[in-house]
């Protein structure tokens, strides 16, 4: 149920082209924050790439996942990734990250996995939610499938701890029991780097090597990198219609429905996930710089503004990383 | 309000300092914590909105900014915090990272969890109540885990209509722990978390006050003491436990870790532990290039000038100052487990990059959090801590843990559930430490 595509090991040559603005280095001699959440992210990458027996580095094409990949470049370069990178593929995606997600893994020759949330409705894994309804939950099946079908002991993502309450008080190796569910009250003790993350089989644990980051740090480690990104995190015109308070863009999932009408209108998008429940905001940021500086102003949480999933109640998110969600 | 800044120092070149608020249940940490974010314009519109409509469906009055650090559903439900929640807030100079620990004694490891990489204990005190035992537990574990900078908060004080008294009496009790603790520095702040006053912002309600607010106490903490200085260079010798081994291009090998303990430099001598090689380092590298010298914190990759046969569990230690090597060690222990910690008991400890087999020689005490004094004791119950001798399979490079929070602490793991069931520190419970100097480890009897 997964497709992959095998590529050579990558040259120590590549690096990214920076999207926007140009790369600051940082003053020399100085430990800022940044350099010490990229060396503590790179140090939790070694750690568990060295102790998992199969890890899998989760990459949705979104921002957080371009950072970590590039970490996980940093960290193992001049060697090729001792993992595969993993994408769920919900079919929901905005093209533009397709494209950005096929052109980077190829540009560092390293190896990506495909798991198809399609599939996973096709051979009747779960049940088909209709056309236009957001596949985010689905996710977790196709996942867990995944990680049972290439037994994966380990998985890398992106998440951070500012995102969510529930997130907040996740570990940074976050163990999974044999059904894929957290379990807050019983998470495991995880003191000084001791990074404790041995598993029975059919166990895993995600590991969260960003966890400490802000979206702010992220946004400033993507301009002093020069990270590049999908083009929909910078402002653009395209049509979209107003939903729940939320802007969507109309593409083959999302067309106006009755009382609604589509407007162009000039957006950007702060996270990327299902084109079906994942916002716009309205913004005029074009480059890296901008957007920092919007960030910086920015009034509402990055998941409040652009994520329907996590508005139904309180506690949407712990809900779904009980059941195994990333 | 007048913001002292939010997240505005766009181009970086923050500092970072790592602290971790503790206090009694209902002495006011929640609501404190949701000050300094309030305060400081960390929360966003819609982060409010839903701690005010929160409040609003459970009948509070007005907004409970407590909420806004409420994280799980158990939580909600039980009214209590079981685990660390961390939170994220930023000044134009630094960056917080602040673990917000849990009360009840039946999650001290949460607790320790969150101490265990901090550089400052925010501690929060009702001043009607005083200093309780449950503070004092958690200002013994804190201190025990090597903080020394402690920030108190005699939080309530519109109770109290501001007396000075009151806040006298909460320090004296602050300076009597403290001076047990061995913590090197402390402030008690006045604070009313429910109305602000000096927590970010001054006020006029404390006219015989002139000490910082809580916002300027940890904008002015020295960063970095955790770890034995991350991101300082307390001038000790350099360590870098080996993570992986990278295989150049053309052949050689690199030895990719962090390092801590003290600056690593190029050309230095090193010693391989626990084999005990000499060698040195020709180059140091990352993926932006060579560096000359490598500060504490900063991840790289060493390349030595002889062709050794070393890997992933091995430590690289300045040939000046290495730490030492040792099977039998005598260590403090917090045991987290259900079933209690015996002698003869065989467990897994994870020790920087290396995990081995060990056995508990011998449970020989139990520390006494309230008298600060180690009895006798045969067995250690879950949330006891406790001091025990242990033998390992394989040799450990150690330092006592008042030296180096990375090289003399270590995890105890159940060998059968793979579980983490203990925290451990090299050496006899020891208050506050960072001497910066290193002290012998001591060795069973
Ligand atoms: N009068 C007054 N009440 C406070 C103050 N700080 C907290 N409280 C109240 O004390 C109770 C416990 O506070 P909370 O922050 O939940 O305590 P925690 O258990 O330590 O997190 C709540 O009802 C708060 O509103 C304060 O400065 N003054």
């Amino acid at each position: 149920m997964t497709e992959e595509t095998h590529a050579a090991r990558g040259t120590p040559q590549e690096r990214t082209q920076a999207a926007a603005a140009p790369p600051q280095s940082p003053t020399p001699g100085r430990v800022d924050h940044l350099a010490l959440l990229e060396s503590h992210a790179i140090f939790v990458l070694r750690e568990v790439a060295a102790e998992a027996e199969r890890p899998v580095l989760l990459f949705s094409g979104g921002k957080d996942s371009a950072v970590l990949l590039h970490l996980a470049v940093k960290a193992f370069r001049p060697g090729g990734l001792p993992f595969p990178i993993m994408h769920v593929d919900t079919g929901h995606n905005f093209p533009e990250v397709i494209k950005f997600r096929d052109e980077r893994v190829s540009r560092l020759e390293e190896r990506l996995i495909v798991a198809s949330v399609q599939e996973s409705i096709d051979r009747g894994r779960v049940p088909d939610p209709g056309p236009s309804a957001s596949r985010n939950r689905l996710q977790t099946t196709t996942l867990l499938d995944a990680i049972a079908e290439h037994s994966f002991d380990a998985c890398f993502g992106g998440a951070r701890r500012d995102e969510d309450k529930a997130r907040a008080k996740e570990r940074v190796l976050s163990f999974r029991d044999t059904f894929g569910q957290w379990d807050p009250k019983r998470q495991r003790p995880e003191l000084w780097h001791l990074y404790q993350g041995r598993v029975q089989p059919g166990e895993h644990v995600r590991a969260f090597p960003l966890s400490d980051w802000t979206e702010l740090d992220i946004w400033q480690y993507i301009a002093r990198e020069g990270i590049a990104l999908p083009d929909i995190y910078y402002a653009h015109r395209r049509p979209v219609v107003e939903r729940g308070g939320m802007l969507l863009a109309v593409c083959d999932w999302i067309s106006p429905g009755p009382g609604e009408t589509a407007r162009e209108e000039t957006v950007r998008f702060r996270t990327v996930g299902d084109a079906t429940c994942t916002g716009a905001v309205r913004s005029t940021a074009r480059t890296v710089a901008e957007i920092i500086d919007e960030v910086a102003a920015t009034r509402v949480s990055e998941r409040g503004a652009t994520r329907a999933d996590d508005k139904f109640s309180e506690t949407a998110m712990e809900d779904r990383k009980r059941e195994g969600y990333f | 309000m007048a913001a002292p800044g939010n997240h505005e120092s766009a181009g970086g070149g923050m500092d970072l300092l790592r602290f971790a608020a503790v206090g009694s249940v209902d002495d006011g940490k929640s609501t404190l914590i949701g000050r300094l974010l309030y305060d400081t314009r960390q929360l966003f519109e819609d982060q409010v909105a839903a701690v005010e409509e929160a409040s609003a469906r459970r009948g509070v009055g007005e907004v409970d900014l407590s909420f806004i650090t409420d994280g799980l559903r158990a939580e909600r439900e039980q009214g209590i915090t079981i685990d660390v929640a961390y939170r994220y807030a930023a000044t134009p100079r630094r960056k917080f990272v602040i673990a917000d620990c849990p009360g009840h004694v039946q999650y001290t490891r949460n607790m320790a969890t969150g101490a265990s990489t901090a550089d400052l204990a925010l501690v929060v005190v009702d001043v009607v109540n005083g200093l309780r035992e449950q503070t004092r537990r958690h200002a013994c574990i804190a201190a025990l885990l090597g903080v020394s900078q402690f920030v108190v908060c005699a939080n309530k004080m519109d109770l109290v209509d501001w007396d000075e008294s009151a806040y006298r009496a909460i320090t004296v009790e602050v300076e009597a722990l403290a001076r047990t603790l061995g913590v090197t520095s402390w402030h008690v702040i006045p604070v009313s978390a429910l109305h602000g006053d000096y927590v970010v912002e001054p006020s006029a309600a404390a006219p015989w006050y002139d000490g910082p607010t809580v916002l300027e106490a940890l904008e002015e903490a020295p960063t970095g003491a955790w770890a034995s200085g991350h991101g300082t260079d307390l001038g000790g010798g350099a360590r870098l436990p080996v993570q992986w081994v990278l295989r150049r291009p053309g052949g050689g090998r690199s030895y990719a870790g962090m390092v801590n303990g003290g600056a690593l430099r190029a050309g230095e001598e090193v010693v391989v532990l626990p084999e005990g090689w000499r060698t040195t380092v020709t180059g140091i590298e990352t993926y932006d290039g060579p560096l000359d010298v490598a500060p504490v914190g900063i991840s790289v990759s060493v390349d030595l000038a002889d062709d050794l046969d070393v890997s992933r569990g091995d430590l690289l230690a300045a040939a000046a100052d290495p730490p030492e090597v040792v099977k039998e060690l005598v260590a403090t222990v917090c045991w987290f487990a259900d079933r209690p910690l015996r002698s003869g008991d065989r467990l897994r400890v994870k020790h920087t990059t290396r995990t081995t087999p060990a056995r508990v020689a011998a449970v020989t005490g139990r520390l006494d959090v309230n008298r600060l004094e180690v009895e006798a004791a045969g067995e250690l119950a879950n949330n006891d801590i406790g001091v025990i001798e242990l033998t390992t399979a394989v040799p450990l490079a150690v330092d006592p843990y008042r030296d180096d929070r990375i090289t003399g602490s270590f995890v105890l793991v159940d060998e059968g559930t793979n579980a983490t069931v203990a925290a451990g520190m090299v050496g006899e419970p020891h208050f506050a430490a960072g001497t910066g100097r290193r002290t012998p480890v001591a060795q069973p009897a």
